[in-house]
C-alpha cells in the first residue's frame, strides 16, 4: 500500500504499516544518532526529562551536513540504524512510535516495537541530497555542542520512507531478500 | 631536487575533498545505471534511479552526495626527488581537510578519542594518510572520503593455508551477506589478500581505488573478481537491502606475497557512494 501520513503517528496509524508500505511523511519529526541518545539515555536514568515528548513521535537516525547559506539543510540521508539498538528500546517503552533509519534491528528493538506498537521505517541510504529536498525546516532543540549529531526538530513534506519492520515483527529485509536468493549454499 | 610547497597542498587537497563529496566517479555512475537496467526487483529498480538522480542533483548544486562525508583517507604517492618546503607535509595535508570540509559544508565526522569522551574535532580532522615513496619528482595526492556505514561492515580474517582459495571466497561472500543492508548497497567490494596483517587491510583499501570496470591484470585474480560478483549478486540483498539482484556493482582484489604460515582476507566494504579523487603536483 502507499500512504501519505501526517507525523506525529498514532496508534492507530501504526497498526496499518504493513511491511513493503511506503509512506510519504509529512509533519513533524526529530532527529537523533549515537551520541544524542547515548544523552537522552542518560536524562532517563536520572529521572530528568528528554529535550521533547517522545510520546507518538518519530526519530529520524540522521547527522546532517551543514546548510548552505539560503538552503534548509545539507545532504541528510538515514545512518545505520543498529547503532541505536541499545538504547531504542527503551525509548520505544516511553512512547517512540516509529524509527526511520537504515539496516538491520536487533531481537530486542523488534520485541520492543510489538509489545508497544512501533514501526521502523527506512529512508535510501546514501540518498542524502534528494531526501534533503523533503526538509522544509530544521530547528536544533537540544545538544548543540554534538554539532551534526544534536537534536532537531524537521519539518517534512512528503518525505519518502518504506515500512521495514512493522508492529507485528514481519521484515521486509528478509522477505525482499528471500525473494531473490538464489545461492545454494554460500 | 624539485621543490614544492605545502601551499599547494594545502590547496589540492582542500579541493579534493569537495571533489570527492560531490561528484560520483563515472564507473560507479556508469555502474549504476547498468544496474538500473538489469534489475528484476522494481522495487530495486526505483532505489537505483533515486540514486542517480541524488547522484545529479550532488554534482549540479554542490552538495555532499551522501551526509557522511566520512574520514579522509588520503594516499600520498611521493617521488624521492621530492622537496618538501613552508612547512610540515602532515599539518599541510591536515590543513587542506580542515578548509576542504569547512568551506565546502561537509560533514565533520571525527572524534577525538575513540573510546571514553568521543568528543568532535569539529573540523574533520586529522586525516588518516598514507605517504608511500615512489620514484620521480612528482606528488600524486589521492582523496578517498570513507563513510563509516560501510567501513563498519568490514572484516579482516588470518586464514590458514589449508583453506585456500574455497576459504577465501566462503569469507569475502560471507562478509557480504553478513552485512546485508547495512552498507548501503550495491557495494563494491575491496579485497585484499596475502602480506600480513596491515598490508592486507590496506590492500582491500587500495582495491577500492580501482575503477570498477577495470578487472585485475593478474588472469587468477580477474577470475575471482568475476566469480565473487557474480556469486555475490545471488545473495538477494539488493539495492538498499529491499531484495534484488544488484546487491554490488564491483569486485576488486588485490594480492601480495605472504608468509609460508599465513593466508591474511581483509574485506573492505563500500557503499554505492564510493569516492575518490586525485591529482598530481
Amino acid at each position: 500500500m502507499k500512504y501519505t501520513l501526517e507525523a506525529p503517528f498514532d496508534d492507530e496509524k501504526i497498526k496499518m504499516l504493513k511491511a513493503g508500505d511506503t509512506v510519504r511523511i509529512n509533519g513533524i519529526i526529530y532527529t537523533a544518532r549515537d551520541a544524542a541518545h547515548k544523552k537522552m539515555i542518560s536524562l532517563i536514568n536520572e529521572g530528568k526529562s528528554l529535550p521533547f515528548d517522545i510520546r507518538n513521535q518519530i526519530i529520524y537516525y540522521v547527522g546532517p551536513c551543514p546548510a548552505r547559506p539560503g538552503e534548509v539543510i545539507g545532504s541528510a540521508g538515514p545512518t545505520t540504524s543498529s547503532r541505536m539498538d541499545a538504547y531504542a528500546p527503551k525509548l520505544i517503552e516511553l512512547g517512540l512510535k516509529g524509527m526511520i533509519g537504515k539496516g538491520l534491528r536487533s531481537k530486542a528493538v523488534v520485541d520492543a516495537m510489538k509489545t508497544y506498537n512501533a514501526v521502523y521505517l527506512g529512508a535510501i541510504g546514501g540518498a542524502g541530497a534528494l531526501i534533503a529536498r523533503s526538509i522544509v525546516a530544521q530547528d536544533i532543540i537540544a545538544f548543540p555542542e554534538l554539532g551534526t549529531e544534536a537534536i532537531r526538530k524537521l519539518t517534512v513534506k512528503d518525505f519518502p520512507v518504506v515500512v521495514i519492520i512493522d508492529s507485528n515483527g514481519d521484515d521486509l529485509y528478509r522477505t525482499g531478500r528471500d525473494k531473490y536468493r538464489a545461492l545454494d549454499q554460500v | 631536487m624539485r621543490t614544492v610547497c605545502v601551499d599547494d597542498i594545502i590547496e589540492a587537497v582542500e579541493r579534493l575533498c569537495q571533489e570527492a563529496n560531490y561528484n560520483l566517479n563515472d564507473d560507479i555512475k556508469n555502474g549504476l545505471e547498468k544496474g538500473a537496467r538489469q534489475e528484476v526487483s522494481e522495487s530495486g529498480k526505483e532505489i537505483l534511479t533515486h540514486i542517480i538522480e541524488n547522484a545529479d542533483i550532488a554534482r549540479r548544486e554542490r552538495m555532499a552526495i551522501c551526509q557522511d562525508t566520512g574520514m579522509a583517507v588520503v594516499f600520498l604517492d611521493i617521488g624521492q626527488d621530492v622537496h618538501i618546503a613552508g612547512g610540515s607535509l602532515t599539518d599541510a595535508i591536515n590543513e587542506g581537510v580542515r578548509r576542504g570540509y569547512d568551506k565546502g559544508y561537509l560533514r565533520k565526522s571525527v572524534v577525538k578519542d575513540p573510546v571514553f569522551e568521543r568528543v568532535n574535532t569539529m573540523d574533520n580532522t586529522p586525516a588518516v594518510i598514507h605517504y608511500n615513496i615512489v620514484d620521480g619528482d612528482r606528488i600524486k595526492i589521492t582523496v578517498a572520503p570513507k563513510g563509516f556505514g560501510s567501513e563498519n561492515m568490514s572484516e579482516l580474517k588470518m586464514l590458514t593455508p589449508s583453506e585456500g582459495i574455497d576459504g577465501v571466497k566462503r569469507f569475502i561472500i560471507e562478509t557480504v551477506d553478513k552485512a546485508g543492508p547495512n552498507p548501503c548497497p550495491p557495494v563494491i567490494v575491496g579485497v585484499g589478500i596475502g602480506g600480513t596483517m596491515e598490508k592486507a587491510a590496506l590492500l582491500a583499501k587500495k582495491a577500492l581505488l580501482r575503477p570498477i570496470d577495470e578487472r585485475s591484470c593478474e588472469p587468477r585474480i580477474k577470475e575471482l573478481e568475476l566469480e565473487l560478483l557474480e556469486s555475490i549478486n545471488r545473495l538477494g540483498i539488493g539495492p538498499a537491502g529491499l531484495g534484488g539482484r544488484v546487491t554490488a556493482l564491483g569486485v576488486n582484489v588485490e594480492v601480495f606475497p605472504t608468509h609460508i604460515a599465513g593466508l591474511p582476507v581483509a574485506v573492505n566494504i563500500s557503499c554505492h557512494v564510493t569516492r575518490h579523487s586525485q591529482t598530481v603536483i
